[in-house]
């Protein structure tokens, strides 16, 4: 993924409330469509909720990547 | 004498400004910038709809919150110069600082969601709450929504405490077998936390509340009362409570330091803006992924003031009093009198115990002490 351009991340590390999901939905929410977004966390949960919200979101998971023992989730807004 | 300038007189700004008085307040002068002439406690407007709080008690005047040692300067904010080192407020006056604290917390911004002012409620100021409290004396039976309306907002866990005590004034009321409330929420559970969400999903399910997941508000058609989600949900409405958005303080809306919506660039260990060692980021300001809560500005508070106070006594800072860690605690009501705490920080989550009366209570008196405890820091 070293060609993807990432317009805004969030480093939502230790967050549990709002917690990363929320974040990225934040972060979506603000972006134009076609922007590609990232969140890192640290939640373990986080590796189902969040392709789960894209999907029903009908957003693009681009993909994930290790960091730090964290997950870095980049996505695109589509709509 | 170095000049402290702390821009926004809410929790945080408040409790700062008394916490750097008492350590320093004899070495700095501290100035406290307030665009209001009272201090809100907003907790407490959660319970103004349902008659059990009267509006009115929630504000004292800024002054008298603040330690003698401190000016209180009121205006708005016009323009922040990070360069020049200088704020700007609406009437001209132009104040400088050695140090620097933003705390302007967070506006509702209910016009980002289209048809929300219209078609919709919420307890997130003193006149939307009373203006609530009005739409639910007249209320008298249909379908009720409540739910976030937009990100982020603050005090997260108000509008689970607001279903629930909603529920509770219905069933005292004689209304709840005629009402049918649904409570609606951005992710796939009822709350952030994994934690909290199994313990509300049982007093939710319980109390025959119906849950909407996955539910981001998109608009609202105030003509034909109906919620539309992003995600494609239409909810018909009687009465619609939609937390909105919120956004930062007007002047920081695109400013430099901040980003498009006005949340302070913020480092989550030290609180400083990245780039600027001078300044401070300070509760509901930042851009921090945390809860914009009341609880977070006063950990917050304790950590700046430890590394304000250290740099004005020309000092390394106590590492542990001036790092930030996550610190929030909030309590979260379940309505029929019984409540829980929330405590956690970056390391994990909270792990709630069962919502009891004592805790409801403990809440309850923590309200009507906020005014004598919070701000001058006694806890």
């Amino acid at each position: 993924m070293e060609h993807i351009t990432i317009t805004r991340e969030s480093d939502a590390r230790g967050s549990f409330c709002p917690g990363p999901l929320m974040e990225l939905i934040r972060i979506v929410r603000d972006a134009k469509v076609g922007d590609v977004l990232a969140v890192i966390s640290s939640d373990d949960g986080s590796k189902k909720d969040i392709p789960l919200w894209l999907t029903k979101a009908k957003h693009e998971l681009l993909g994930t990547e290790s960091v730090e023992g964290a997950t870095r989730f980049i996505c695109r807004k589509t709509h | 004498m170095p000049k402290i300038l702390i821009l926004g007189g809410g929790t945080g700004g408040t409790l700062l400004a008394n916490l750097l008085a008492r350590s320093i307040g004899s070495q700095a002068a501290i100035t406290v910038v307030s665009s209001q002439v009272q201090h809100y406690y907003q907790p407490g407007w959660l319970y103004v709809p349902f008659g059990q709080q009267d509006p009115r008690s929630l504000s004292r005047p800024e002054r008298e919150l603040l330690n003698d040692k401190v000016e209180l300067v009121h205006g708005d904010i016009r323009e922040l110069d990070a360069t020049a080192e200088t704020v700007t407020l609406a009437d001209g006056t132009r104040l400088d600082y050695d140090f620097l604290v933003i705390a302007t917390g967070s506006q509702v911004a209910p016009e980002d969601v289209p048809g929300l002012v219209e078609g919709a409620h919420h307890f997130y100021t003193h006149e939307g709450a009373s203006r609530l409290f009005g739409a639910l004396q007249e209320f008298d039976g249909g379908k009720i929504v409540v739910g976030v309306g937009g990100l982020p907002y603050k005090c997260p866990v108000a509008p689970l405490e607001f279903t629930f005590l909603l529920e509770d004034f219905l069933t005292k009321r004689g209304l709840r077998d005629k009402t049918e409330i649904t409570y609606t929420f951005p992710i796939g559970r009822c709350f952030t936390i994994e934690t909290v969400a199994e313990v509300a999903q049982r007093f939710l399910d319980d109390r025959g509340i119906k849950v909407e997941t996955f539910f981001n508000l998109e608009l609202i058609k105030p003509a034909e009362r109906i919620a539309v989600s992003m995600e494609g949900t239409e909810l018909p409405y009687d009465l619609c409570v939609m937390i909105p958005p919120h956004r930062g303080a007007k002047f920081l809306q695109g400013h430099a330091l901040a980003d498009g919506r006005g949340w302070v660039k913020t480092d989550r260990a030290t609180l400083r803006v990245p780039g600027h060692d001078q300044i401070w980021a300070l509760g509901d300001t930042t851009d921090l992924p945390i809860s914009k809560a009341g609880s977070t500005a006063h950990f917050q508070a304790s950590a700046i003031a430890e590394q304000i106070a250290a740099a004005v006594e020309h000092r390394e800072p106590d590492a542990r009093k001036a790092t930030y860690e996550g610190h929030v605690m909030c309590f979260l009501e379940v309505g029929h009198s019984k409540a829980t705490i929330l405590d956690f920080d970056y390391s994990g989550p909270p792990q709630p115990k069962t919502p009891n009366a004592l805790m409801h209570y403990l809440k309850m008196a923590f309200n009507k002490a906020y005014f004598h405890i919070v701000p001058n820091g006694w806890v």
